[in-house]
């Protein structure tokens, strides 16, 4: 923490404190809470700042990770040795599992992807384990939906958004009161930007996992997006395989999350890129947001994070 | 950082001066600007909406107006903002009040055309109920008016009597013409008869540390930390966030509600000590001595404490169809202390466009706001919400809907 003569808060210790007082409010009021991690740089930061709003006690609740079963390998070994360090307890809840178990379907041909499956592995997890508040990553900078939802987002008993009938939020008081069945999603990091994120990763030298930094690729390009090829993506005849020094902005299925050409290769170089970019981080690497304009609206509606 | 709250609809040029300040500091992206472009040519427009980068919802689209708060993001090289785009429209109070409840700044336009309307009067009014510090009148469409400064004059004087009625501590005004940037991002050398600054070196310089109260130490404790690990077992930590005054290691504190004294052993942030912690930061408390505190409790200094109060004067914003009416039964939420509260008087109503009180009135309805005596079934520790926001705020909730149903600013309590 920095501080001037005046009292004032730089911007970053300005978020972290917002940050941390939502976190202490739902492990206050919620008894069965967790924290939703995809090895993200967002879910990063997020259980940074549960490591340091409960210190020197143990997070007090639980890691979930929704596996695609489509990731970057460098994601799972990154999160498994976290969670190690911070002697949290993780819980992963399978899309494979789902669909073997015939209680979700793949989706066929050249655009699927399992990011629509999440939602519903996300609520069987819900339901199993009885959580009544879930921490995700989302930031209000995101995504114009994202932009209206509440830092606690009220989801009724199937999981579902409610956009037009919200609570209302006021001050930093947060209602957290639920009927059995219902949960919350807290958003922790609504008023950072991904500019924030990296420079807090900056600040409390965080580790990454590889794929966000520049790095040599086969990839594909694919309605303006370049997805890296593999075994969970069907290229189409036409889309032809090139190398090209990328990175990624986002970690996400594999399937649906583009690269960006960059090279970047440290945190200090992502920022000033991160800094002067043009384009938006959803906008230059989710195909899952580009099926419609109201694409992301209709999925959190659903139950999606 | 800045928070500040924008409210109004399309026709006075809120969404053209939002859209005019993030292409200005480049804080919006050519797939958002794309995206907006496409839908305007899809639907027929004959100009590109700029309204739809920030009414994100299908309905606000479909139907062209802005329901919920947006919330927007832009940083020049001096500050960061965050933009709370609120709708206008009287039935939307509600969502202006949220706005505006975290605010540092309002931004109410007026149409140098049209002068000062119903709406602006409101937009000014609900800003200085929930004590937002500054607030700032632009006069739009100043290119509409040849940049005469005879328009600009009028709206001004209209407004500076109007304020008179209002609690405003910081008002200022600036021509400017949202469309054609004049006075957006730099000053106009259309309006040579105005020597103030331009509306952004206006929020990139407003100073917003001297509205926090750094004089009355209040902590509400939010979380006890008492670790279940061998290698902390005697740690007890009181963790929250400061809602006023500096608090130092070493100063003698007072517990409420049990009356107890101590001192601070140690401020921490993350096991790091600091030597001296104020608000909003989030930190932990260790005290030297071994008293009894649980979340709900608050820590202040022995000479200055919050007062602990069971009646409560506030003013209320009501946000549900179901109206407020005597001898309900509610939830109230205050700090981090959670009670209930029975409605012992309406003593008026408000007509947030004439400030005219109604005494007579019985019930508040959805969006009306009105002043309330409210007892609470146990003791809440409290300010004023003119001397502390955090303190003297609340809400209060239905018991059997769980809806957010109102919030409150404390005018007295004893």
């Amino acid at each position: 923490m920095s501080s001037d003569v005046d009292y004032r808060l730089s911007q970053l210790d300005t978020l972290e404190a917002e940050s941390i007082h939502i976190m202490r409010e739902v492990a206050a009021e919620f008894e069965r809470p967790a924290l939703m991690f995809s090895g993200g740089k967002d879910s990063i930061v997020m259980l940074r700042l549960a490591e340091k709003a409960f210190h020197p006690a143990r997070i007090p609740f639980p890691v979930l990770h929704i596996d695609t079963g489509h990731n970057f390998p460098e994601t799972l070994e990154f999160r498994d040795r976290r969670v190690a360090e911070l002697e949290v307890r993780l819980l992963i809840a399978s899309v494979q599992e789902a669909i073997d178990a015939g209680r979700s379907v793949e989706q066929k041909g050249r655009f699927a992807s399992r990011n629509q499956l999440q939602t519903r592995s996300l609520l069987d997890a819900v339901e199993e384990h009885r959580f009544d508040a879930l921490f995700g990553g989302a930031r209000r900078d995101e995504e114009k939906a994202r932009a209206k939802e509440r830092v606690f987002s009220f989801r009724d008993e199937f999981g579902q958004w409610d956009p037009k009938n919200q609570r209302p939020e006021l001050w930093s008081l947060y209602n957290t009161r639920l009927h059995r069945g219902e949960n919350i999603r807290v958003f922790p990091l609504s008023n950072w930007t991904e500019l924030d994120v990296w420079d807090y990763i900056s600040a409390e030298q965080l580790e990454v996992p590889s794929i966000y930094f520049a790095h040599r690729r086969t990839v594909f390009e694919r309605d303006g997006i370049l997805l890296s090829d593999g075994p969970f993506v069907s290229r189409g005849e036409h889309e032809m395989l090139f190398t090209e020094t990328v990175r990624y902005r986002t970690v996400g299925d594999m399937s649906c999350t583009g690269a960006v050409v960059s090279a970047a290769s440290t945190v200090a170089e992502i920022i000033v890129e991160v800094a002067g970019a043009r384009i938006t981080e959803r906008g230059a690497t989710r195909a899952d947001d580009r099926a419609s304009e109201a694409a992301m609206e209709d999925r959190k509606k659903e139950g999606y994070f | 950082m800045l928070r500040f709250a924008t409210a109004g609809s399309v026709d006075d040029g809120k969404s053209t001066l939002i859209g005019r300040l993030l292409l200005d500091t480049k804080a919006l992206f050519e797939d958002q600007l794309e995206a907006v472009e496409r839908t305007s040519r899809e639907r027929g427009d004959d100009y590109t909406d700029l309204a739809l980068l920030t009414d994100g919802l299908r309905a606000e689209r479909e139907q062209g107006i802005t329901i919920d708060v947006a919330y927007r993001y832009f940083a020049t090289p001096r500050r960061k903002f965050v933009i709370a785009d609120t709708p206008g429209h009287i039935q939307y109070t509600r969502n202006m009040v949220t706005g505006a409840s975290t605010a540092d700044l309002a931004l109410v336009l007026v149409d140098a055309r049209k002068g000062l309307v119903e709406q602006s009067r409101r937009h000014a009014f609900l800003a200085t109920l929930l004590r937002v510090p500054h607030l700032v009148l632009c006069v739009n469409k100043m290119d509409l008016v040849d940049f005469d400064p005879a328009h600009y004059e009028s709206v001004r004087q209209e407004f500076t009597a109007f304020a008179t009625k209002l609690d405003i501590s910081d008002l200022t005004f600036i021509p400017i013409s949202a469309l054609n940037g004049d006075n957006v991002v730099t000053r106009s050398e259309n309006t040579p008869w105005y020597d103030g600054p331009s509306l952004l070196h206006h929020l990139e310089n407003v100073h917003v540390a001297s509205d926090r109260n750094l004089v009355d130490v209040r902590f509400p404790v939010q979380y006890v930390i008492r670790p279940q690990s061998k290698a902390a077992r005697d740690y007890r930590g009181y963790a929250g966030q400061i809602a006023g005054g500096v608090l130092k290691p070493g100063d003698d504190v007072l517990v409420l509600p049990s009356g107890l004294t101590s001192r601070i052993a140690s401020i921490e942030i993350a096991g790091k000590e600091v030597h001296e912690a104020y608000a909003p930061m989030s930190v932990t408390l260790r005290l030297s001595d071994d008293v009894d505190i649980s979340r709900g409790d608050m820590i202040c200094r022995p000479h200055n404490a919050a007062t602990v109060a069971q009646d409560l004067q506030a003013m209320m914003c009501w946000m549900t169809d179901q109206p407020l009416k005597r001898g309900d039964r509610l939830v109230i939420k205050h700090t981090t202390r959670t009670a209930r509260v029975v409605v012992k008087e309406l003593l008026y109503r408000l007509d947030v466009n004439t400030l005219h009180r109604d005494e007579t009135a019985d019930q508040l309805g959805l969006n009306e706001i009105g002043r309330v005596g409210l007892r609470v079934t146990q003791p809440v520790f409290c300010d004023e919400y003119r001397r502390n926001r955090t303190t003297g705020g609340f809400i209060l909730i239905d018991e059997g809907t769980n809806r957010t149903v109102g919030a409150g600013m404390i005018v007295s309590a004893g």
